[in-house]
């Protein structure tokens, strides 16, 4: 096992889930905000047939390709929620379960035929589904590297630009901020993210990785840079983690384990988190009765006082 | 001084395939401060949204200072309805007050002391400087109001477009903001925001637009504010009845 762990491979790979958390963690921060966190969803299960479809052309496992076939495949996806809610009256999370299903469908199909046609070289286009971090060659490690920390720093020099589009993008406007520009970065930097995590935690549930890290970091803070800092962190620590116990066992998919890192952080907030945390909130309600509590009783003494 | 800084030109703009405003004209005036009044669904929102590109246009020009509103857009303050954003949004209020001079810091840079020095003087202003660190979503309406319009002092706009700036605010809230659009005005601003409440119309106002999806009436309070205007813009089922010292408008049963 430590031999697995000391090797430079794989501490490449660790890097690049972790890079590729705290992205998710930030872009999900402005999904979040944006309230669009099903649309990570819908756009990661929609890059599936992108990754075949680029395979069945190229005929071998280039990452960078197999990804800018995904991200084709889920901006087709993203172009097809938007036409269908402006050209029907489907409404946007009709439209996103359609979107989902029916190209996480067409994936799946495609990936049955090439497993049954082609010789031995598709083998592993199955962990885009469950993500294989170790599977991944240093290469690949770059391609995820450089991709992730893009996103991450469009996301750090745009603060300002970024918290104004969330929270009033009317008023944005307003001030002559270019609204329809910052939609298409957003949407590329969020189909970005998604893609560069499919192979190591797989198109099912990169959506996690960009949805409970900014959830959780909401028990956290009143502050949206340290809701972003917060949630970097935990999608950080949860690829980091992630990635380490599912090296542990042989052939372990990445992605559950990533992702159940990440769960547990969110129960974490949500029992300790302080500004909403349950625990929080009980504490203050008990005190809160304590308080006037006293306060009564002291005020019945003194009445009983002057009786 | 009676410059025209709003021409608005055969207007028209629709939600899907209702039209919501048609043949929509006017001219509005430097230094006046404007209510437009209309019964619900009327387009009064509508109407600031498509004067503002926030709706798109679907016939007509629209002049600011004798400019495309993409030339004139600086000069040009919004506040919009208090409903509008989600208010649960992490930040506290000075640092939406900092976003009406996100224009005026410039793009992808960071506000500095002089910027929170600014907007902290208009907090002041609107009595909210107490409240400066305050998570947005533990202030009241009344408040969230008063923040807004925070936001929109600093911007030091010279045409303000306000959206309901009085719905579900207390009094004294209500005096404070109609107190700074007078000052405004003072300053030779201009000013127009959609009302809701015909009863302080003509205390408010010193011109009145009737809307409803096209401009009824428009002009001096003192001349156009009329009950014939009143019954014309919203139907025959308001009555405007004129006491000694008050003035009601009731439903007729």
């Amino acid at each position: 096992m430590w031999s697995i762990l000391s090797s430079s491979n794989f501490q490449w790979v660790l890097a690049s889930t972790m890079i590729l958390g705290i992205a998710a963690g930030m872009i999900g921060c402005l999904a979040y905000w944006k309230k669009q966190s099903l649309m990570s969803d819908a756009l990661a299960h929609a890059a599936l047939p992108g990754v075949i479809i680029a395979f069945l052309i190229l005929g071998e496992k280039n990452l960078f390709l197999l990804i800018m076939g995904a991200a084709v495949s889920s901006l087709i996806g993203a172009f097809f929620i938007q036409w269908i809610q402006s050209a029907t009256r489907i409404t946007e999370d009709t439209a996103m379960g359609m979107v989902l299903s029916i190209f996480f469908g067409l994936g799946i199909m495609l990936l049955t035929i090439v497993n049954r046609s082609a010789g031995g070289n598709q083998s592993g286009l199955d962990s885009f589904i469950f993500g294989q971090a170790a599977s991944m060659v240093k290469s690949d490690v770059i391609t995820m590297l450089l991709l992730a920390v893009a996103v991450i720093v469009i996301v750090a020099i745009g603060f300002k630009e970024w918290k104004i589009y969330l929270f009033d993008p009317q008023f944005a406007k307003g001030l002559g901020l270019p609204i329809k520009g910052i939609n298409i970065v957003y949407t590329l930097v969020l189909v970005t993210t998604i893609v560069v995590g499919i192979q190591a935690v797989g198109v099912i549930l990169i959506a996690a990785l960009l949805i409970i890290p900014s959830v959780s970091a909401r028990y956290w803070t009143n502050s949206f840079l340290y809701m972003l800092i917060l949630s970097a962190l935990f999608g950080g620590v949860s690829g980091v983690l992630g990635t380490f116990i599912s090296a542990v066992g042989n052939g372990w998919p990445t992605g559950p384990f990533i992702v159940i890192v990440a769960a547990s952080f969110f129960i974490l907030s949500l029992i300790f988190g302080k500004e909403r945390g349950i625990l929080v909130n009980r504490l203050a309600i008990i005190a809160h009765k304590r308080q006037l509590k006293s306060r009564k009783s002291s005020s019945s003494l003194k009445r009983s006082e002057l009786i | 001084m009676t410059e025209t800084v709003l021409k608005v030109n055969n207007l028209s703009a629709s939600y899907r395939k209702n039209t919501v405003l048609h043949d929509v004209n006017f001219q509005i005036n430097q230094g006046t401060l404007t209510g437009i009044v209309g019964p619900n669904g009327a387009g009064k929102s509508t109407l600031i949204k498509t004067l503002l590109q926030l709706h798109p246009t679907l016939t007509g020009t629209v002049d600011f200072f004798g400019l495309p509103f993409k030339a004139a857009q600086q000069v040009i303050g919004y506040v919009p309805q208090r409903g509008s954003v989600d208010w649960d949004f992490p930040t506290n209020a000075l640092d939406v007050v900092l976003m009406g001079l996100y224009g005026r810091i410039g793009w992808l840079k960071l506000p500095n002391r002089s910027h929170k020095q600014m907007a902290m003087e208009k907090l002041e202003k609107m009595g909210m400087a107490a409240y400066a660190d305050r998570q947005i979503s533990q202030l009241s309406g009344g408040q969230q109001q008063r923040v807004f319009l925070a936001r929109a002092l600093v911007q030091d706009a010279d045409f303000y477009f306000m959206d309901e700036p009085l719905a579900g605010v207390d009094a004294a809230t209500e005096r404070a903001i109609m107190a700074i659009l007078k000052e405004l005005k003072e300053q030779g601003k201009t000013v127009m925001v959609v009302h809701h409440d015909l009863q302080t119309v003509a205390d408010y106002y010193d011109h009145v637009l009737f809307l409803n999806k096209t401009v009824v009436a428009h002009g001096d309070t003192t001349s156009i504010f009329t009950k014939e205007n009143i019954a014309r813009t919203y139907g025959g089922n308001m009555r405007w009845t004129l006491k000694e010292e008050e003035s009601h408008v009731v439903h007729s049963q």
